[in-house]
């Protein structure tokens, strides 16, 4: 189709037109009549046994109508929240799954845990009320320090967890990768924090319900990354409201991060007290509830060691690592540090040997999920930390030593020894390619002179694979994923020609009404302006797994493709009649169909027509109408690659670090919308650099406060930290999706902290410093540089 | 938040007489603190002033020797003002450098100072150019406005109406800003006027406040050279997760250093 607006264009986004002029429709737009506003009362305890609950004052105040506490909800025999994958211990077992009551019952287990929802005419009125709530609190030692918390003695969190164990899990032969150490001419060992990151998505979280008392049919309007799956979670376990009772609706959603695809208490409250309150009920996190409870990422202990022979070939990895899960287990937060993380320990290389052990384990912090990347981050910073340093300590240049362990483009499909099969690569093109834009060979110079105005140069690599896609579904299942992980699509032709193309996947900043209709017009060759992506409501899409995991185009988009396929051989069979000639003779091409070597065609449009006014019409073996849906079930995940290059100078007076120039070369596969693409880049390296430099949830370890619990304390990365992104493509198309496409919106999250620290540590090696941890900020590199004067002065 | 009474005066008398016999009343410049307050719930005013009516607590005036700020002028004036840049440069950098486009349009030199948030911009020009604050009812000198955490000279119901700067010979100021808030975390106003030279730090400390010993050794030779090995002591200093106490005395030491520096340019 035309290079302007098909597949590869770099079309202007659809969605700017609201999102530009202030006429995006979000939860919190919605009017709803006579609507009453919820408010959460939340702990204000990290720990603490609750003795008494009276809300006997609150419920006197002013406007409000119903007030909720755990207690209600046992009463009514409402379920607990759910954790979607059982992850099995290193015994087979299947991990500890401590009760997570949708609000708190007899105890409080972070600050920021749900105590009691008030309803009433206004928010403020809401408001009110809870300040009027007595809740006697027995407040008790809290486990905050992961480092700690599976420590003999550590505060318990939930008794069907001993000692805050949910999972001792690993993967590899242990034996063996020991064997290989044994044999190694070097072996570089590191310690390592990943911090934790607080979402911040740019909308918070909001619900709306509505229970219609006639027919029993309740509304949530919710900010889901996955509406479908939202909904099968309230229904199937937790309120029990029949599925076809329960409309889910996610309608514009500013932003998730991975931090909307979980079930929360609040959402499931708003619907739950819909019916009780008769009137329709809404609620809109404030930020600071944001910070509290949304749930955050990150968050791993790891103690890493790789051996290399003598010329710097991988020997093996072994990783061990203590994953906080926080004070319940949220929806996939198991999976995190497994099979999103440890499965991704072999990277670009051909290290052969691979043993990871991880711990999960609670403590009373707010729960711990999926974010941005979603343990593929954990992974990419364990190896491109190590090979850095294993680089400076062999004295071979950074870049060499990668290249002499990557995976060879001959080798795919590549087995790695940690259970994933790469489908495809090429990786040494890619850093060369980042190396020559990143001016690597100028870098001494540039060194050198930033000396002579008194900084501390540095240039870091981060060569990261991911795996996107989750798939497929039977694999999935087999390590205890709780969900099918294909993805669908409905395309819905009108007698007029135009079409709506209902998809399961769901966006959320993602661009989607845009990439898919490139999609749908370089396949159909409807007009752009002529196509409806619908999404977000389960009763107007076809059951879809939602977004997350960059999964929305390698496995949405081909179910798009499949329908756009199914649409094409029904019209072809509606064309053969209109043209009087054989199907197997019509081929269709820019939205025509034609009769092979003859100049007989008939557009896609009059074919619509045809299949809904049929009056000359095959009926005899053709159905009327132009409507067609596909599931789409990957055959494997997708494996994106790509290298950065980050380049940074420290002031070594006040320790700060500022990005010079940052280059990231990466390999999508197939390309539909690299503007969008480049979008995606951008705000994935600004997330990674945000978490490498400066941000950071940090609780008080002994009370579990959260002291950065909002803008004034958490360090979010702004415009002005950052030069202008120099990027690139390379593409191997993925050889088992329709698009050949890979996925990209985590990417540069993924790799980016790696680059970002390997710059500050080769910045800060001439004068001696060793190590710092993320988020290097200011302080933490001052810090860092005296440790390392006070050292040399010794 | 909780409900209050508001009023919008259209002048200073009329403004303390809505204050007076009020002790829980709170008069209100930009909001750019109180807004936020109130919104969190941290503070139940009975009455909220609102002094964006008084048209006479405005404006930038040259009086012989002396910039003259109105109260309840915003920062965004003082910065662009051709007379600040003309007489102080330094101070008209420093307002242009307080917090955002939005804080610049809304908050002012009278709300600022009157506030004393130890992280403040204001407070230390004030001090480090021998500011004078007049009120509805005196003339405070700097070195006696500032008191501690939040605390003026400022009695109930007294209103900045203006401050009075001092044209200077040479001045800078340079910030270390937090990385999460941009508040100031350690702020250095260098200033040489006609009465010898002041030396003032604001977020570092609970308060602003000068550094004698710079003072001195500046008043002999101005230039960063002579306060290189000048130790600012860490006791008392702030700290939290952004700066220990240690690290923002080191900061103090930078930020003077580069704003002599800057001064001498």
């Amino acid at each position: 189709m035309t290079a302007a607006t098909g597949i590869g264009a770099r079309v202007l986004r659809t969605e700017d037109k609201r999102f530009l002029t202030g006429t995006g429709r979000y939860v919190d737009d919605l009017p709803l009549a006579r609507a009453t506003y919820a408010y959460f009362l939340r702990s204000p305890h990290a720990h603490a046994k609750i003795k008494s609950i009276d809300v006997s004052a609150a419920a006197k105040l002013p406007g409000v109508v119903n007030i909720f506490t755990g207690k209600d909800l046992v009463d009514a025999k409402v379920g607990g929240l759910i954790c979607g994958w059982v992850v099995k211990d290193k015994h087979g077992q299947p991990h500890k799954s401590p009760a997570h009551p949708v609000m708190a019952v007899d105890t409080v287990r972070y600050v920021g845990d749900t105590v009691a929802m008030v309803v009433a005419n206004t928010y403020d009125e809401a408001k009110d009320a809870a300040e009027a709530i007595k809740v006697d609190y027995d407040v008790k030692t809290a486990n905050i320090d992961l480092a700690k918390a599976l420590d003999k003695g550590a505060p318990e969190v939930h008794p069907e967890a001993p000692g805050n164990l949910v999972y001792d899990w690993e993967i590899g032969v242990k034996a063996d990768v020991d064997a290989a150490f044994a044999k190694a001419a070097h072996v570089t060992k590191l310690d390592l924090i990943n911090n934790r990151l607080i979402p911040n998505a740019m909308e918070p979280r909001a619900a709306a319900a509505d229970y219609d008392k006639g027919t029993g049919n309740y509304t949530l309007w919710s900010t889901s990354q996955n509406p479908h799956v939202l909904r099968l979670i309230l229904s199937a376990f937790v309120l029990g409201i029949p599925e076809h009772k329960l409309r889910v609706v996610a309608p514009d959603v500013g932003g998730g991060f991975g931090s909307k695809i979980f079930c929360y208490a609040d959402e499931t409250m708003v619907c739950w007290a819909a019916s009780r309150v008769g009137r329709p009920i809404k609620w809109t996190a404030e930020r600071s509830e944001s910070f509290q409870t949304d749930c955050h990422g990150r968050d791993h202990v790891t103690h890493a060691e790789l051996a290399l022979d003598k010329d710097g070939k991988f020997l093996a990895l072994k990783v061990e690592t203590i994953a906080n899960m926080g004070a319940y287990l949220s929806t996939f937060s198991t999976a995190v540090p497994t099979y999103l993380y440890a499965t991704l320990l072999a990277g670009q290389y051909t290290t052969p040997l691979i043993y990871a052990n991880v711990k999960a384990a609670l403590t009373h912090t707010a729960p711990v999920d999926a974010y941005r990347g979603a343990g593929r981050p954990e992974a990419t910073f364990v190896i491109e930390s190590i090979v850095s340093k294993a680089a400076a300590e062999m004295k071979i240049d950074a870049a060499e030593l990668r290249r002499k362990n990557f995976i060879p483009s001959t080798a795919f499909p590549y087995q790695t020894p940690v259970a994933l099969q790469y489908d495809s690569g090429n990786y040494p093109p890619i850093i060369d390619e980042a190396m020559k834009i990143a001016d690597y060979k100028g870098f001494e110079a540039r060194r050198a002179e930033a000396k002579s105005r008194g900084k501390l140069r540095g240039i870091g690599f981060s060569s990261y694979i991911e795996a996107c896609g989750l798939a497929p579904s039977q694999v999935i299942g087999q390590l205890g994923g709780g969900v099918g992980q294909w993805e669908s699509a409905q395309i819905k032709f009108n007698p007029t020609g135009n079409v709506q193309v209902m998809t399961g996947s769901h966006s959320h900043g993602q661009s989607h009404e845009t990439t898919f209709a490139q999609i749908i017009h370089s396949k159909l060759g409807v007009p752009m302006e002529q196509i409806e992506i619908v999404h977000g409501d389960t009763a107007t899409t076809p059951f879809g797994m939602g977004t997350y995991g960059s999964r929305s185009l390698a496995v949405g988009g081909s179910a798009i493709i499949k329908a756009t396929e199914k649409i094409i051989a029904k019209g072809k069979k509606v064309a053969a009649h209109l043209m009087e000639a054989s199907v197997a003779d019509v081929e269709f091409e820019n939205g025509v169909f034609k009769v092979t070597g003859t100049d007989k065609n008939v557009p896609l449009a009059q074919v619509v027509f045809a299949a809904y006014v049929p009056h000359n019409y095959p009926l005899a073996d053709t159905e009327p109408g132009m409507d067609e849906n596909a599931f789409y079930d990957p055959a494997n995940f997708v494996y994106p690659a790509g290298t950065q290059i980050c380049e940074l100078e420290i002031d070594p007076e006040t320790g700060t670090t500022e990005i010079v120039a940052f280059t990231a070369i990466d390999d999508f596969g197939n390309i539909i919308n690299p503007m969008i693409v480049e979008g995606q880049v951008h705000g994935g390296i600004v997330q990674g650099v945000g978490q490498a430099l400066m941000e950071g949830a940090v609780y008080d370890k002994s009370t579990g406060q959260l002291i950065s619990g909002s803008y004034m304390d958490y360090t979010m990365p702004r415009a002005d930290n950052f030069p202008s992104f120099k990027l690139g493509y390379k593409h191997t198309p993925c050889p088992h999706n329709p698009l050949g496409v890979k996925g990209c919106g985590e990417a540069g999250a993924i790799a980016s902290p790696a680059a970002v620290m390997n710059a500050i540590h080769n910045a800060l090696a001439p004068i001696g410093v060793k190590h710092v941890e993320m988020p290097a900020t200011p302080l933490n590199v001052w810090q860092s540089i005296k440790g390392a004067q006070r050292q040399a002065a010794k | 938040m909780y409900d209050f009474s508001y009023h919008r005066p259209k002048s200073v008398a009329d403004a303390i007489g809505l204050l007076k016999g009020k002790p829980e009343a709170r008069a209100m410049s930009g909001g750019m603190t109180l807004i936020p307050t109130l919104k969190q719930r941290l503070a139940r005013p009975s009455d909220v002033v609102d002094l964006g009516g008084v048209k006479e607590l405005t404006g930038i005036k040259v009086e012989g020797n002396n910039v003259v700020i109105g109260g309840m002028t915003r920062h965004a004036d003082v910065a662009t003002s051709a007379e600040v840049k003309a007489a102080i440069p330094a101070l008209a950098y420093l307002a242009g450098h307080i917090g955002d486009p939005q804080v610049r349009n809304r908050g002012t030199i009278g709300g600022s100072i009157a506030n004393n948030d130890p992280a403040a911009d204001y407070p230390g020009a004030v001090v480090a150019l021998n500011a004078t604050i007049t009120t509805n009812t005196r003339k405070i000198a700097a070195d006696d406005f500032f008191k501690g955490l939040f605390e003026t000279a400022l009695a109930d119901g007294e209103l900045v109406t203006s401050v009075s700067f001092p044209k200077v010979e040479k001045a800078a100021y340079m910030k270390f800003p937090n990385p999460a808030s941009r508040y100031a975390m350690a702020g250095v106003f260098v200033a040489k006027t006609a009465s010898g030279v002041r030396v003032a730090v604001t977020g570092a400390g609970a308060t602003v406040f000068r550094v004698k010993a710079m003072e001195d050794a500046l008043a002999k030779n101005f230039s960063s050279a002579a306060i290189k090995d000048i130790k600012i002591p860490a006791d008392g200093l702030n700290s939290d997760i952004h700066g220990s106490a240690e690290y923002r005395a080191h900061l103090v030491g930078v930020m003077a250093r580069r704003a002599v520096d800057a001064a001498n340019k």
